[in-house]
C-alpha cells in the first residue's frame, strides 16, 4: 500500500525537478485559463459529446503527423478544427450534431491507432496522446501551444456577448441581428484550437475534464455568468497546474491527477450547489411571490 | 420624417411605426400573403392570427429585416427593414430554460440592450439603471438577482418582455408570447404589453393562436389563411361571413361573451381552434 502511495506522491528531489517541468507549467497553465472560457460556451451550447468527438479526430491528426514525420502540434491542430468545422456545418441542430459525432468519433480514434501501430518511434509519445504525456513539452510546442492559446482567449473575447446570446437564446439574438450561424461556425474553430492544446497535454480521452468539468462546476454554484466564467478558469487553472505539481516527481502520466482534482472541485460544486438551491436561492424566491401579487399595478 | 406623406388621411394621426405597401412575401412559386397594406400607429395593437404556415412568422422575420419582401415595401419606424434595429423589441415564445443557462434575470434583460455588440463590455459602462428600470416595468425587480432556470414559465416569459422593453423600442413584436403558458400567466403578459403601447406609445404586432386572451386590447386583426388574408377591427374580421370568404368555405365564428371560437376552419388551421376549445374549457371548471 505505502508502496502504491510512494509512487503515486513523491516529492524527493523536487526543487531539482520543478525547472524540468517548467514548460509543461506554462502550457497547462494557459489551457487551465483558456479550456474554463471555452468550457463555458460549451456547457451552454450542450456541446461535450461534440468535443470528444473532436478530440479524437485531432488524437487521429497527431498521430498521422507523427507517422509523416511532420509536427505534432499542426496535425493535432489540424485534425480538430477540420472536426469542429465539421460538426459545426453538418450538425446544426442537437440531433444531427449527435449523430456526425457519433460517426466521426470511431473513425478518428480507428485512424490514430492505424498510424500509432505503423509507427515504431518512442513509445512515450504514442500514448502519451491518448491518455495524457509524461510532463514532456518542448520549447517549439510551448510556443504553439501558447500562440493557439492566445488565439482562443482573443477570440473569446471578442465573441463574448453575441456569443453568450446566440449560445443562451438563438431566436431572440438572431432578432436582434446576431449573426447566430456565422458565430456558431467561429467557435466551432476556437474550439478546435483549444481541444488540440489539450490533447497534447491531457490526452484526447480527457480533454473534457478541462474542457467541460470546469464549466460544469461552475455552473452549479453561480448563475451570474461572470462569476461562472471566472470560477471556470480558475477551476481549470487549478486542475492542470494543481495535476502537474502532484504529477512531478511520479513517474505517472499527468492525466490521473489533472482529472481527479477536476472531479473533485466539480463534486464540492455539486454539493454547494445543492446547499443554496435549498437555502440561498430559494429564500429569495420565497420573498418575490408577495410583489409578484402586486403587479402589474394598472390592472 | 423624410417620406412624403401619401395621403390625406394619415397627415390626421401620428406616422405609423410599421407601414407595408403592396407587399408579398413568397418562397420560389409559393406565395404565403401578397398584396399585403398595413399601417401600424403609435400605441396600436394589431393581432395576427392564422395557421401554421400562413406566413405569421414570416412577416415578423420581414420586419425584423432578417427576410426579404419578394414585392411590394415596407418602412419600420421610418426606415427600410434591417438587422439588429434598435427600435424593434422582440418577445419569443416561452421555452424551457434550464440550468445550463448561467443566466440571472437581469442578464437576461441586459442582452436586449448590449448583448448583440462585439467584446465583452466594460464592467463600469453597464446600463444596469436601465436594466432595473425594464425589470420594475414588468414587475420582476424582485427576482432580478435569481437564475432564470428557477423561475416559473410566467416568470420567465414576463422577463423575456422586459429584456424587448429595456431598449425602449417604438414597435414590439410578439411572436406566440401566450404559448405554452397558464390562463394567469398569459393574462400577465397581455397586459404588460397593453400597458406599454397605452403609456409609451409602443405599436404591438401580436402574433397568436389565441385570440381570446388578448381580445380585450385588440385594436385590429390581421387574419392570414392560404394566401389571403383580411384586416380589420375584431367584428370585422372574427365574423363567419369574413372568415368563410377568406377561407372560401363555412367558417362559424361563435362569440360568447369575451370569448371567441371559430370552427369549420379548413383543416390546416384547426389548431387555431382547438386552443380556444381549451380555454372555453377552462372557463367552465
Amino acid at each position: 500500500m505505502s508502496d502504491v502511495w510512494g509512487q503515486l506522491f513523491d516529492f524527493r528531489d523536487y526543487g531539482a525537478l520543478l525547472p524540468l517541468v517548467a514548460n509543461s507549467l506554462l502550457a497547462g497553465a494557459v489551457l487551465g485559463l483558456v479550456g474554463g472560457m471555452v468550457s463555458s460556451i460549451v456547457m451552454m451550447r450542450d456541446l461535450p459529446f461534440a468535443v470528444h468527438g473532436i478530440s479524437e479526430l485531432s488524437f487521429a491528426g497527431a498521430t498521422g503527423a507523427l507517422l509523416i514525420g511532420a509536427g505534432v502540434v499542426a496535425g493535432a491542430l489540424a485534425g480538430s478544427v477540420v472536426a469542429a468545422l465539421l460538426i459545426g456545418v453538418l450538425g446544426a441542430s442537437a440531433r444531427s450534431r449527435s449523430s456526425i459525432v457519433g460517426v466521426l468519433m470511431p473513425f478518428g480514434l480507428g485512424l490514430g491507432i492505424l498510424f500509432l501501430s505503423l509507427y515504431d518511434g518512442r513509445a512515450a509519445n504514442k500514448f502519451g496522446l491518448l491518455i495524457g504525456q509524461i510532463v514532456s513539452v518542448d520549447d517549439p510546442q510551448l510556443t504553439a501551444m501558447l500562440v493557439s492559446g492566445a488565439v482562443v482567449a482573443v477570440g473569446m473575447l471578442v465573441l463574448w456577448r453575441p456569443l453568450v446570446f446566440a449560445s443562451t437564446d438563438p431566436e431572440v439574438a438572431a432578432a436582434r441581428g446576431v449573426p447566430v450561424r456565422a458565430l456558431s461556425i467561429a467557435f466551432m474553430v476556437l474550439l478546435g484550437l483549444a481541444v488540440a492544446i489539450s490533447v497534447q497535454t491531457i490526452g484526447a480521452l480527457l480533454v473534457l475534464s478541462i474542457i467541460c468539468t470546469p464549466a460544469a462546476a461552475a455552473f452549479r454554484v453561480s448563475a451570474n455568468p461572470r462569476v461562472v466564467v471566472a470560477l471556470s478558469s480558475a477551476f481549470g487553472f487549478t486542475a492542470m497546474v494543481g495535476g502537474i505539481l502532484l504529477a512531478t516527481g511520479s513517474r505517472l502520466p499527468i492525466t490521473p491527477y489533472v482529472t481527479t482534482l477536476s472531479f473533485a472541485i466539480f463534486v464540492v460544486c455539486a454539493g454547494v450547489g445543492a446547499w443554496r438551491q435549498r437555502h440561498g436561492w430559494s429564500r429569495a424566491r420565497a420573498l418575490a411571490p408577495s410583489s409578484r401579487v402586486a403587479e402589474p399595478a394598472t390592472t | 420624417m423624410a417620406r412624403p406623406v401619401a395621403d390625406r388621411e394619415e397627415v390626421a394621426v401620428a406616422d405609423p411605426v410599421l407601414e407595408l405597401r403592396d407587399a408579398s412575401l413568397s418562397y420560389g412559386s409559393r406565395t404565403l400573403w401578397s398584396g399585403l397594406d398595413l399601417q401600424v400607429r403609435p400605441g396600436e395593437l394589431v393581432a395576427v392570427l392564422g395557421g401554421n404556415g400562413t406566413g405569421k412568422t414570416s412577416l415578423l422575420r420581414a420586419v425584423l429585416g432578417l427576410q426579404q419582401l419578394s414585392a411590394g415595401t415596407m418602412q419600420v419606424a421610418g426606415h427600410a427593414p434591417r438587422r439588429g434595429d434598435a427600435s424593434i423589441g422582440y418577445v419569443p415564445q416561452q421555452r424551457r430554460i434550464d440550468s445550463h443557462t448561467p443566466l440571472r434575470v437581469r442578464d437576461l434583460v441586459r442582452q436586449g440592450l448590449d448583448g448583440h455588440r462585439w467584446g465583452i463590455g466594460r464592467p463600469g459602462r453597464v446600463r444596469w439603471d436601465r436594466v432595473d428600470a425594464a425589470l420594475a416595468q414588468v414587475g420582476a425587480s424582485a427576482y432580478a438577482d435569481m437564475p432564470l432556470s428557477l423561475l416559473s414559465g410566467g416568470e420567465q416569459q414576463r422577463a423575456r418582455v422586459a429584456q424587448a422593453l429595456v431598449g425602449d423600442p417604438s414597435l414590439l413584436l410578439c411572436d406566440e408570447p401566450l404559448l405554452s403558458l397558464d390562463q394567469s400567466s398569459q393574462r400577465t403578459v397581455t397586459e404588460l404589453v397593453d400597458r406599454r403601447r397605452r403609456e409609451h406609445g409602443t405599436a404591438v404586432l401580436f402574433v397568436t393562436h389565441e385570440i381570446n386572451p388578448v381580445l380585450p386590447y385588440v385594436d385590429r386583426v390581421l387574419y392570414l389563411a392560404g394566401g389571403r388574408f383580411r384586416i380589420g377591427t375584431v367584428d370585422e374580421v372574427l365574423n363567419s361571413e369574413a372568415l368563410s370568404a377568406l377561407y372560401g368555405t363555412r367558417v362559424e365564428v361563435l362569440r360568447h361573451g369575451d370569448q371567441v371560437l371559430v370552427a369549420g376552419a379548413p383543416h390546416h388551421v384547426e389548431h387555431h381552434a382547438a386552443p380556444c376549445v381549451h380555454e372555453d374549457e377552462d372557463v367552465a371548471r
